[in-house]
């Protein structure tokens, strides 16, 4: 069952690259998977076949009792359906364009359900080629430098994680992901440097971010959801689940090191997003950006330890995931009908186009972190955690302090997205958004999926809380 | 039938095919390359059923001197096999290029000797993973090695293959020197070539008493007589695997060698290299005195090869010269696990290594064939031209790079966990960055294929041998790297 969520999308790239019709072998893989991931969660189904007998490596799947998987399997199937049906392929490209698509979500579903270092690692890293192929072929701007720029920062990070984790196996003497207990204690400190720069620099932890934002500009519009929506999420996952596990007196060691730097994404590059005068470059770096609550949340777990913190985390992840995802779908129909991103060159296209510029107020209030929205109670439950288990008579430590600081991080959010709200369809229409379309049937599909996810997750985030015990 | 007549075999049916080709010459020589593959094949089936049924492997008392069919030998008898028979047929597909860089009008009539002289060096090969002492050690090397030379410069009205051929001459003729000067010193100490017995004196439970002329090894001269003899053979090593700073002839001479022998340098050829180097250097690693400091020299190589072989092919714009470089990073990896002791490890990566290599040689054995040119531009718009091949020439790519789940990764993930906790961590950040670096320099290619315009329209066509090799190498990439297993069985099997 669950090597079924894997081998579906890889066989059927492998069909559409042998002829089959790309779009409809696509959304049916797409569709297929959402329904087996939903037997699968609920059947909470296990796979495990031993695959090295010397190092002891298993391809082993299932759900970790924590219950993060669970909610990082929901998040990928449904990004991967609406990547699919959203942005059409250029012509003559279509196989490339919907088996990359679905190589990209195998990759992320892979590394999500395994249940050993060795394919956690292996899977995600499996998404690198075809993120690369689509950026540097059939993406936008300079984007051969770009793709370059973003499979170099990856590998190097990748390289990074591969040797913590190496450390790790070679410490517990098992690549088993049931196996994880805190290493001993002298490599902990190396090991949790090593693990936070491997995986910081996934997620674009400052000062390893500046790959991120360019790069999903330059995407083609379903690389750029899938990557900021569901690949990124890698990297936070891993931290929790394994960087945490292994090496809880590492992180606590390096915490004020990560405050620092998590601070930097929201301040810093928060500063940075408001300065933007492209949507897509907008919606990249505030993506950056908001990685930095995601990591305050870790930080908070590493400092008081409560599972508050973890499912403050998660919700997070999975509420960002599907906002960024629906933004990059609606920036790119933007882009599709008027042509261009540019934020002067837009204005008054609510006019032409109001469901448009509903759903992408919609959105844009989901990411500020409006209430109602999942990425409301995701933000919410973040701030709270700096402060569990805080006595006012104990001062304000270092996350609280940190936390304090990042709730600016909101205000930030809301210039720019309300500005570039105005900017694109507020005022007077351009010569560009004149003859503007409004959304069509097909196009509304993906982004209207994704926005009711945000709005039931938002009004009864116990929906996803469920699963996290 | 008994092991030790199977480099007879090979022997015999090298001398066969000379006969042949000089009295009763086929119309096309090339077809001599399928026969001596055919030949090969039956000689590695041989070599599988005894390994099967682990018969044969008596050595009669007369050779036992010399030859052994214990250790790591069968694995590396069926490599050498394995890797002739692939150069053979790729030299088959290789033949318009041959044919007229050796004669003014373009037919086969000088070919002859090249499809039958691997076979020659495969019975050398061959006979090294057996052998287990010095002196046959080194016999064995020059029957290999005087092959080669003949080999990198067949292509006489080449000037490229000439220059090849005179630079591995000299070189490897002054690594020969090295080798034997080493030899000498190392009789000198122990006052003997056997290796068994080198590594019964040297092993920790003998206390120095098992061999009469090592009762007076308290004398400090005599250890380091031992001493500088064991870095003269490790140089003389470095020099056949390509290790730093011994790697200098091989950019050059894989660029101006014909494309199969390459190949066939830089895979059967290191590997036969890492062969001995396992046999000669295992007593030394074990043994008490002289572990730590053969292990520091490892350690110092296997860093200073990686560096090299990796920052040089950032810059390289000829794909074979880039795969020259790509060879010195590869056997920088192996270095560094042999520095660690995971020998079974190393022989993995020797087989993905194979097979990886041999995919890349086959596609730009065909490019050169039909574009006439060896640099990374020549790949531009492979996809375009033939999508087929521009995939499997990705999924290759990837796997020299090491992306996961596929047979390159195995490998490397293989050298980082041996190396791990064994070997000094600035080498292993020295591996990282060098696996990053090669990242760079194989997607380079990736990126021709799929990003660059193609300078002609003309499709790519793939005759008949190299298609159902290049299917099969590429599948065995993937399916190596998401079960290595296949690998470790493979290896398993042959001890």
């Amino acid at each position: 069952m669950l090597l079924a969520l894997i081998l579906i999308p890889i066989l059927a790239a492998v069909g559409i690259y042998f002829g089959a019709p790309a779009r409809l072998t696509a959304l049916g893989a797409a569709v297929a998977n959402i329904v087996v991931a939903i037997i699968a969660i609920m059947a909470n189904s296990v796979f495990s076949v031993e695959v090295m007998s010397s190092l002891e490596i298993n391809l082993s799947l299932g759900f970790a009792k924590d219950g993060i998987s669970i909610v990082m399997l929901l998040l990928a199937v449904i990004v991967t359906f609406a990547a699919v049906f959203s942005g059409s392929a250029p012509e003559g490209r279509e196989k490339l364009w919907f088996s990359s698509i679905l190589l990209i979500s195998a990759g992320a579903i892979g590394a999500f359900i395994s249940r050993d270092l060795f394919f956690f690692f292996a899977f995600h890293e499996l998404a690198l080629i075809p993120t690369f192929l689509m950026i540097g072929m059939l993406g936008r701007g300079d984007r051969k430098e770009v793709a370059w720029k973003t499979t170099i920062y990856l590998a190097f990070g990748s390289m990074v994680l591969l040797v913590g984790l190496l450390m790790v196996v070679n410490d517990i003497g098992s690549f088993s992901m049931d196996a994880l207990r805190p290493i001993a204690a002298e490599q902990q400190n190396t090991v949790a440097l090593l693990l936070i720069i491997g995986f910081g620099t996934l997620v674009s932890l400052f000062p390893f971010h500046s790959w991120a934002a360019p790069a999903y500009a330059s995407a083609p519009a379903p690389v750029a959801m899938l990557h900021a929506g569901v690949l990124k999420k890698f990297g936070l996952y891993g931290l929790i689940v394994v960087g945490y596990k292994v090496a809880p007196d590492g992180m606590a060691h390096w915490l004020p090191l990560l405050l620092v730097l998590l601070l930097c994404n929201i301040i810093w590059v928060g500063l940075i997003t408001i300065n933007q005068k492209r949507v897509d470059l907008m919606l990249g770096n505030s993506s950056v950006m908001h990685m930095g609550y995601i990591f305050l949340a870790i930080a908070a777990l590493v400092d008081n330890g409560s599972s508050f913190a973890m499912q403050a985390a998660v919700l997070l992840m999975f509420a960002h995931g599907i906002s960024i995802a629906m933004s990059f779908c609606l920036a790119d129909r933007i882009e599709a009908k008027t042509g261009s991103l540019e934020l002067n060159q837009l204005g008054g296209l609510a006019k032409a186009a109001p469901t448009l510029a509903f759903l992408f107020g919609l959105v844009g209030m989901a990411s500020i972190g409006l209430p109602g929205l999942a990425n409301f109670a995701g933000e919410i439950m973040v701030f709270f955690s700096g402060f569990e288990g805080w006595e006012p008579a104990d001062g304000l430590g270092a996350v609280q302090i940190a936390t304090i600081i990042a709730i600016w991080g909101v205000v930030i959010s809301a210039v720019y997205m309300l500005r570039a709200f105005r900017h694109i369809f507020q005022g007077d229409t351009s010569s560009r958004t004149e003859d503007a379309t409004d959304l069509g049937v097909c196009e509304k599909i993906p982004a209207i999926l994704l926005a009711v996810i945000l709005l039931v997750v938002g009004i009864y985030p116990n929906s996803i809380l469920q699963f996290l015990p | 039938m008994p092991t030790y007549t199977i480099e007879f075999l090979v022997v015999g049916l090298g001398v066969f095919m000379l006969l042949w080709e000089a009295f009763a010459a086929p119309k096309n020589k090339a077809k001599l390359a399928l026969i001596g593959a055919a030949g090969l094949t039956v000689a590695l089936v041989l070599l599988l059923m005894n390994m099967c049924c682990g018969c044969g492997m008596d050595v009669p008392a007369w050779m036992s001197r010399f030859y052994t069919t214990e250790g790591y030998a069968m694995f590396f008898k069926a490599f050498a096999l394995v890797s002739t028979i692939i150069v053979l047929l790729m030299s088959y597909d290789f033949r318009s290029v041959l044919n007229r860089y050796t004669s003014n009008d373009n037919s086969c009539s000088n070919t002859g000797e090249f499809y039958t002289l691997p076979i020659f060096a495969c019975a050398g090969l061959m006979w090294m993973a057996s052998a287990t002492d010095l002196v046959s050690i080194f016999v064995s090397l020059e029957l290999v090695t005087i092959t080669f030379y003949i080999m990198v410069a067949y292509m006489r009205r080449n000037v490229g293959s000439l220059e090849a051929g005179v630079k591995y001459l000299i070189l490897g003729a002054l690594s020969t020197g090295f080798l034997v000067y080493g030899i000498a010193w190392l009789y000198g100490a122990m006052g003997t070539t056997d290796l068994k017995v080198i590594a019964e004196t040297l092993s920790p439970s003998s206390g120095w008493t098992n061999y009469p002329p090592l009762a007076e090894f308290a004398d400090p001269s005599r250890h380091y007589a031992l001493l500088f003899g064991l870095s003269l053979i490790i140089l003389s090593l470095g020099f056949k695997v390509g290790a730093a700073p011994m790697q200098l002839w091989i950019p050059d001479v894989y660029q101006g060698a014909p494309t199969p022998i390459t190949a066939f340098l830089s895979v059967a050829s290191k590997a036969a290299g890492f062969g001995v180097a396992i046999a000669i250097l295992t007593p030394f690693i074990n043994s008490i005195e002289y572990g730590a400091k053969v292990k520091m020299i490892l350690v110092v190589l296997a860093a200073a090869t990686l560096l090299y072989g990796n920052l040089s092919a950032l810059a390289q714009t000829n794909f074979k010269r880039l795969l020259a470089y790509s060879s010195i990073a590869h056997a920088g990896f192996m270095i560094m696990g042999m520095a660690a002791g995971a020998v079974e490890f190393v022989m993995i990566y020797l087989v993905t290594y194979l097979i990886m290599t041999f995919a890349a040689f086959f596609i730009l054995g065909l490019v050169r064939v039909q574009d006439d040119s060896d640099e990374i531009s020549a790949f531009d718009g492979l996809a375009k031209r033939n999508p087929h091949l521009g995939l499997a020439m990705t999924i290759i790519m990837a796997g020299m790079a090491g992306v996961p789940l596929t047979a390159g990764f195995v490998g490397k993930l293989l050298m980082f966990t041996a190396a791990i906790g064994s070997v000094p961590m600035i080498v292993i950040i020295i591996a990282i960055i060098s696996a990053a670096a090669g990242f760079y320099y194989y997607f380079k290619i990736i990126r021709a294929i799929y990003w660059h315009v193609p300078k002609t329209d003309k499709p790519l066509e793939v005759p008949c041998i190299s298609k159902i090799a290049i299917i099969i190498l590429t599948v065995a990439t993937i399916l190596v790297g998401v079960i290595p297993n296949i690998a470790e069985n493979i290896v398993k099997f042959s001890l």
